[in-house]
């Protein structure tokens, strides 16, 4: 998959689980908690959301590497058939 | 003759706005049912009667704000009560509570619906039918005579009540939208567009009665920084604080959870919070000076636990509300609840008993970071458990300094209630138990 394909999944991700948030917020350096307030149950939905949607499922030793969105994008790219 | 008053919806709340009646005169109405939405500034609340009898005037409109204990209708108890009531307005068919509410949903009139089931009952298959089938042209009906200066002069749309909830948010009138939904209904997502759309609300027509002036999310979250501040100046000013605060292990939780989650598909991963509420709940049930509300003058222990949890608002704010009988529920369900609550509460969405509940509450800042969070009692009860960060800290066992990952739990604790000592064995009972994961 490519960044562009995956940034537009990480994104509607983002949309369903924390809808407050609003698109200028999402840039590649937000950290997910500190930045966003993404809180351990948001995490795990948005892991799901992402798994339901791109088929890519992150075990629990690779969540560090989603703490920002850029890093949440570059992961979901890489991970993704 | 017996009122519906609006109800006290926390130790905080003053007054409320009535977002929306889900009944009408005629209704006849049972015990526990939802009748109302009540805006408390914190959240949307679903509210029941605990009233049997049938609806004879609706006193207030929606969007009224009204103060704790203003009538909002009147009920008069039906005759089987040993009352003579007015006959309804046609007799009512019965519907049950979850037939009601998915009428209720998909802005289905069941005054519309003919009921085929027993006795005339509409069933869901019914209501399934009316959203497929055009609307009937309204008929008139009789009790709209008793509220004509609020009759508006064309039928409302179809809408779901989140729907109509945004729009009055965001001040769109519902008639100038063109609904997507099941029967034509209006959605949040017909909303949504219509505000980014031709229809600016400037063009709307005026509402057929005067409301209050929608609330701008800024404007909401700042009466919820002051209905928070007052409980939290009460609390300091009422409740003698005292706070401990304790080390926990977690080298047998976090290895559990690890194993655990490896075999699992994400639906049904936990995270270390739902091990931490879980063993909170336990231990609540097993100290009774914990556990229970502190009202005019004496504390009175609850034999259930209802675990209120700190869920904080990205808007601004926090809310507190209750997992219900959280020591009845094991590890999963108890996460299962834990999710709901926390989305209902972030959508605005949550029920009466949910935000009044609450025996004791526990607050989660780990995962911001913090080290550990020395909180304020939510008055009426009578404790506060904190959680901070679970993180690796250097940790001295038999005689060696190893790593483990550890969390800093506190309590703070109301002195007329438990002393220093009982709090200690609250605390170390928690501790106990996250040692043992697997019999959680």
């Amino acid at each position: 998959m490519d960044t562009q394909q995956a940034r537009t999944a990480v994104e509607s991700a983002f949309a369903e689980v924390a809808p407050d948030l609003g698109h200028d917020d999402l840039e590649d350096a937000a950290r997910l908690r500190q930045d966003l307030e993404i809180d351990s149950f948001d995490f795990l939905r948005l892991v799901q959301v992402i798994a339901d949607s791109t088929g890519v499922d992150t075990p629990e030793q690779d969540y560090h590497r989603l703490d920002t969105v850029g890093g949440f994008i570059a992961y979901v790219a890489e991970h993704a058939r | 003759m017996s009122e519906f008053r609006m109800p006290a919806l926390g130790a905080d709340m003053e007054e409320g706005t009535l977002v929306e009646w889900m009944i009408k005169p005629g209704d006849v109405v049972h015990k526990g049912q939802l009748v109302a939405a009540v805006d408390t500034d914190k959240s949307v609340i679903d509210v029941e009667t605990f009233e049997e009898g049938v609806v004879t005037e609706l006193l207030a409109q929606e969007g009224d704000r009204l103060p704790v204990g203003a009538p909002l209708a009147e009920i008069v108890p039906t005759p089987s009560s040993g009352v003579q009531a007015p006959a309804p307005a046609g007799s009512r068919p019965r519907v049950s509570p979850p037939v009601r509410q998915f009428a209720h949903r998909a802005g289905i009139d069941l005054a519309d619906v003919h009921g085929s089931g027993e006795g005339g009952a509409i069933t869901h298959a019914d209501v399934e039918h009316a959203i497929g089938a055009p609307p009937h042209a309204e008929s008139p009906e009789p009790e709209a005579a008793a509220a004509p200066a609020h009759a508006p002069a064309a039928p409302p749309p179809r809408s779901s009540p989140r729907a109509r909830r945004l729009a009055a948010e965001r001040g769109i009138d519902l008639a100038t939208l063109t609904g997507t939904g099941p029967g034509g209904a209006i959605t949040e997502a017909d909303v949504g567009r219509g505000e980014g759309g031709g229809t600016a609300p400037s063009t709307a027509a005026p509402p057929a009665h005067p409301r209050t002036p929608p609330e701008t999310p800024g404007k909401r979250a700042a009466g919820l920084r002051r209905t928070v501040g007052a409980l939290m100046a009460r609390s300091k000013k009422t409740i003698p604080h005292y706070y401990l605060t304790s080390t926990v292990d977690l080298r047998a939780a976090t290895a559990w959870l690890e194993a655990t989650n490896a075999s699992r598909p994400i639906a049904g991963r936990l995270v270390p919070a739902a091990l931490l509420l879980r063993a909170t709940s336990i231990a609540a049930r097993e100290t009774p000076e914990m556990n229970g509300y502190f009202t005019d003058g004496r504390f009175v222990p609850s034999p259930r636990v209802h675990l209120g949890v700190v869920v904080s608002l990205r808007t601004g704010g926090i809310i507190a509300p209750a997992i219900l009988d959280a020591d009845e529920l094991p590890v999963d369900a108890l996460m299962e609840r834990f999710r709901d609550l926390v989305a209902r509460a972030r959508a605005g969405r949550l029920q009466r008993a949910e935000m009044t509940e609450a025996t004791i509450t526990v607050t989660n800042l780990g995962d911001l970071g913090v080290d550990s969070v020395l909180g304020v009692i939510y008055p009426p009860q009578v404790a506060l458990v904190g959680f901070g960060r679970v993180a690796e800290q250097p940790w001295a066992h038999d005689g060696m300094v190893g790593v483990r990952p550890a969390v800093t739990a506190t309590l703070s604790a109301d002195h007329r209630v438990s002393d220093g000592m009982r709090g200690a064995r609250f605390l170390s009972r928690i501790d106990e138990l996250l040692q043992s994961p697997g019999a959680l």
